[in-house]
């Protein structure tokens, strides 16, 4: 058994005027590896730390939160790797319910304005619509996005302008749809990103790459983004 | 205390696969449909499954639907309805080209069709040869297909009640659905939905088992709203063991593999399944591989110092095709088991993965329950699919892909009733009974004044050791009577669950207690039903009983919580247009 101590965001509207850090220990078997196993745990002994997850293995994207200071997931985070006391605060930058769970109106209403979802009105074949596997290795570093709202909310330019700014998870989505050969509105989506928020205020801090738990790289994606608007400018 | 009201034509419980591809058929017919999840949608364990949905498109070689409908009757080891099973093999190519025009990004072959992977007990020409049948995005089809409908959803504007839990079905006088309860998580507040009609689509319940595949989620909301409002559950005692669950972790490792050509190894490095399914080897259905993983184990052949896996080998495959097609493996096996599948094997055990039983429903999302000399009355207003229902397809043992199959095809069936009954049959809203919310806010106010109660984490881990140990794998007539005895005592303990959390806001202590209430019903039903079913057929492998017995056992049990009674109906032996298939031995 081995000892880790913690230090966790505690905030309950209900009773606490301000939000406070509360300091946990706990002991520690073989069996207990990854961070969110621990904070299970921690929820036995007490149960009003509060905290969203679901599936435990990096794929429903509930468990995002910042740990050490940085944007993860807790269900395949390793706690022996981390430093201690280690440091759990809610996702940075959105309002916090209670807790490590936070209000994520607003990075899906970013999500939605991209319009996430394949436009294509020609009248559908009886079979599958044909693509390449060259033009589905497109999609590959894309469609794979859990919505956890880690690199969105690691993103200065979106805790600047959340309203504004579409954010590293939504414009990933926009080029997703974008170079899907099954989606015919590329230029109304161009259109809908030519502003000098919703697309340009991505400044490649990258934050996003480091952070996204899944590997994907939305600064590339944006990158391309850029090059079509650019290309189609001239 | 008045509770407020919300009024919709159609309210629908879970927002996985099968209540997603129901909204869609509801909100494209412009009637006013509500869907509520616990999660937001897109977390819902749907997004999990990894290797495929299945369909006779043929992509690769020919493949017809008649013999997908072979392969599911024998893999239900003859307990599936063939009426339902026929209905959602025919569906299915339509059902998956739908998901491709929806925008599902399906790994492609070279002519640019939809890519295809042998699996488990997928034959040609009726249990002669493999053939792929599994339709794949790599080895997150389930994420894919989850995301796809997600955001169809947006495009058709369904109204999501995002981290909303219901609590509990409204049936009036009549027994007639007319709505459900439901706790908004971020206020605490209570809401009844007043509906014309109701579709559960609330999911699997792998939780009552201390090791499954299954997210934390899965509670079986759904069958414990049925039990409290005497609505039966179906075959509860056939619950599939996926042979492939990492070791110590309980997380899913797909069939995929196997389909793709990985290998089951025991502890002398042989390929044990030659021995037990000469044919199909690896690829036999889940409930015969994960038995005769047992039996390796339990002769002495398990692997680790403890003797108490097998290891799936798939480092021969290559590099390039483990990332191509197996990359989300290759992640779950770094990250769960501390092995790179491209050079080292990943120990494996039989984990608890999917409730192949429910709620009784015909393959129109009807619920149906005994009534008079009726096996199977419509109760009115209440539709269910997906996992949580029991249209049943997959009788005593599901084959892999058919549940993706199953959301998809059921949901739109279930979607297609409800729009069908609403326009011609409920002109409007049924009267709310008076009483439409006493029992949820009884639920409620026990739990905030309860004192010296029982912790929940702890009744909850007592319920999963039980049926883990009484309702495993291998089954005897000792053990299940023990099981029996033991989880009747866990349910007295639930009724006495105590949580210290008493806020208002976002009270997630309370959302596991009601939880609670909602997995002691699955896990007594289990218990009561496996108990009572003297023989062995698919995933119920009984040591007394070994054989399939089909003059006195082909038939579905029927479990009644209020006095913890059993009933049976027979299993629909007449599909709708092609001849039964009549039982035989089941060898592979």
């Amino acid at each position: 058994m081995t000892k880790a101590r913690f230090s966790i965001y505690r905030y309950d509207p209900d009773k606490d005027a301000k939000p406070y850090m509360q300091d946990y220990e706990i002991e520690l078997g073989p069996n207990d590896v990854k961070l969110l196993d621990v904070i299970v745990k921690l929820k036995a002994m007490d149960d009003t730390l509060s905290f969203r997850r679901s599936c435990r293995e990096g794929i429903c994207g509930s468990d995002a939160m910042n740990i050490n200071g940085k944007n993860g997931l807790a269900c395949v985070t390793n706690w022996a790797d981390l430093k201690q006391p280690i440091e759990l605060r809610p996702l940075p930058g959105l309002p916090v319910i209670r807790d490590l769970i936070v209000d994520m109106t607003q990075f899906f209403k970013q999500y939605h304005s991209i319009k996430p979802y394949v436009i294509n009105d020609t009248p559908p074949p009886e079979r599958e619509r044909l693509q390449s596997p060259e033009d589905r290795l497109e999609l590959d570093g894309l469609y794979e996005c859990i919505l956890c709202a880690c690199c969105s909310t690691s993103c200065p330019s979106f805790w600047w302008n959340p309203d504004k700014f579409v954010g590293p998870a939504g414009l990933l989505a926009a080029y997703r749809f974008i170079a899907d050969t099954r989606d015919l509105a590329t230029n109304e989506r161009l259109d809908n990103l030519e502003d000098p928020y919703r697309l340009f205020r991505c400044h490649t801090i990258m934050n996003c790459v480091d952070v996204c738990p899944k590997g994907l790289n939305p600064t590339k994606a944006i990158g391309k983004i850029k090059d079509m608007m650019v290309k189609r400018a001239v | 205390m008045t509770v407020p009201v919300r009024r919709f034509d159609a309210v629908i419980v879970g927002g996985g696969g099968a209540g997603m591809r129901a909204a869609l058929q509801l909100s494209e017919s412009g009637l006013k449909t509500a869907v509520l999840s616990k999660v937001f949608p897109t977390r819902s364990h749907t997004v999990a499954a990894q290797g495929g949905i299945s369909a006779s498109l043929g992509n690769v070689q020919e493949d017809r639907w008649e013999w997908h409908m072979y392969d599911t009757v024998k893999g239900s080891d003859w307990l599936g309805d063939q009426d339902a099973i026929e209905f959602m093999c025919r569906k299915a190519p339509e059902a998956v080209i739908e998901l491709e025009h929806f925008g599902m990004p399906f790994d492609r072959l070279e002519n640019g069709k939809i890519y295809q992977r042998p699996f488990g007990g997928h034959t040609q020409n009726n249990g002669e040869t493999p053939v792929q049948r599994a339709c794949a995005a790599a080895d997150r089809t389930g994420h894919a297909m989850l995301h796809t409908l997600y955001q169809r959803n947006v495009r058709a504007n369904t109204q999501f009640f995002v981290e909303w839990m219901a609590l509990d079905l409204i049936r009036d006088e009549a027994g007639d659905v007319v709505g459900v309860t439901a706790l908004e998580m971020e206020t605490g507040e209570v809401y009844i939905f007043h509906a014309k009609a109701v579709l559960f689509a609330t999911g699997g319940a792998g939780r009552i088992y201390a090791a499954s595949t299954n997210a934390f989620i899965n509670t079986g909301d759904g069958l414990g709203m049925c039990v409290r409002a005497g609505i039966p559950l179906e075959d509860m005692e056939f619950w599939q063991f996926h042979p492939t669950g990492v070791a110590g972790a309980g997380v899913l490792i797909t069939e995929g593999v196997r389909g793709e050509g990985g290998i089951l190894l025991n502890a002398n490095g042989e390929r044990f399944m030659e021995r037990y399914a000469p044919n199909l080897k690896d690829l036999a259905p889940r409930d015969f591989v994960a038995r005769s993983m047992e039996q390796e184990v339990l002769e002495g052949r398990g692997c680790g110092p403890n003797k108490d896996y097998v290891l799936l080998k798939l480092d021969h495959l290559g590099p390039d095709i483990i990332k191509q097609r197996l990359p989300g493996i290759r992640e779950i096996a770094i990250k769960f088991a501390g092995v790179d599948p491209i050079k080292e094997p990943i120990p494996v055990i039989p984990t608890c993965h999917y409730m192949m039983g429910g709620i009784p429903t015909n393959y129109r999302g009807e619920v149906v329950i005994p009534q008079g000399d009726n096996p199977e009355a419509r109760v009115n207003g209440f539709y269910a699919a997906g996992e949580c229902a029991c249209a049943s397809v997959h009788g005593a043992n599901r084959l892999g892909t058919n549940s993706l199959l199953d959301l998809v095809v059921f949901g739109k069936s279930a979607g297609d009733s409800m729009v069908e009954f609403i326009r011609n049959e409920m002109p409007t809203w049924k009267p709310l009974p008076a009483n439409a919310a006493e029992r949820s806010l009884a639920r409620i106010s026990r739990l905030d004044n309860q004192t010296n109660g029982e912790d929940v984490t702890e009744v909850r881990t007592a319920m999963q050791r039980t049926v883990q140990a009484r309702a495993a794998v291998f089954r005897n007539s000792e053990n299940l009577a023990q099981g029996v005895k033991e989880i009747q005592e866990v349910a007295e303990r639930v009724k006495r669950i105590q949580i210290k959390d008493k806020s208002k806001v976002f009270n997630t202590a309370r959302v596991e207690a009601l939880e609670l209430e909602n997995l002691i019903e699955v896990a007594v039903a289990t218990l009561i039903s496996a108990d009572a079913r003297k023989e062995s057929r698919g995933a119920h492998a009984h040591a007394d009983f070994q054989q399939r017995d089909d003059e006195v056992w082909m038939k579905h049990t029927l479990y009644y919580g209020d006095d913890r009674r059993l009933t049976y109906k027979p299993v629909h032996t007449k599909p709708l247009s092609v001849d039964y298939i009549p039982p035989k031995e089941r060898t592979f």
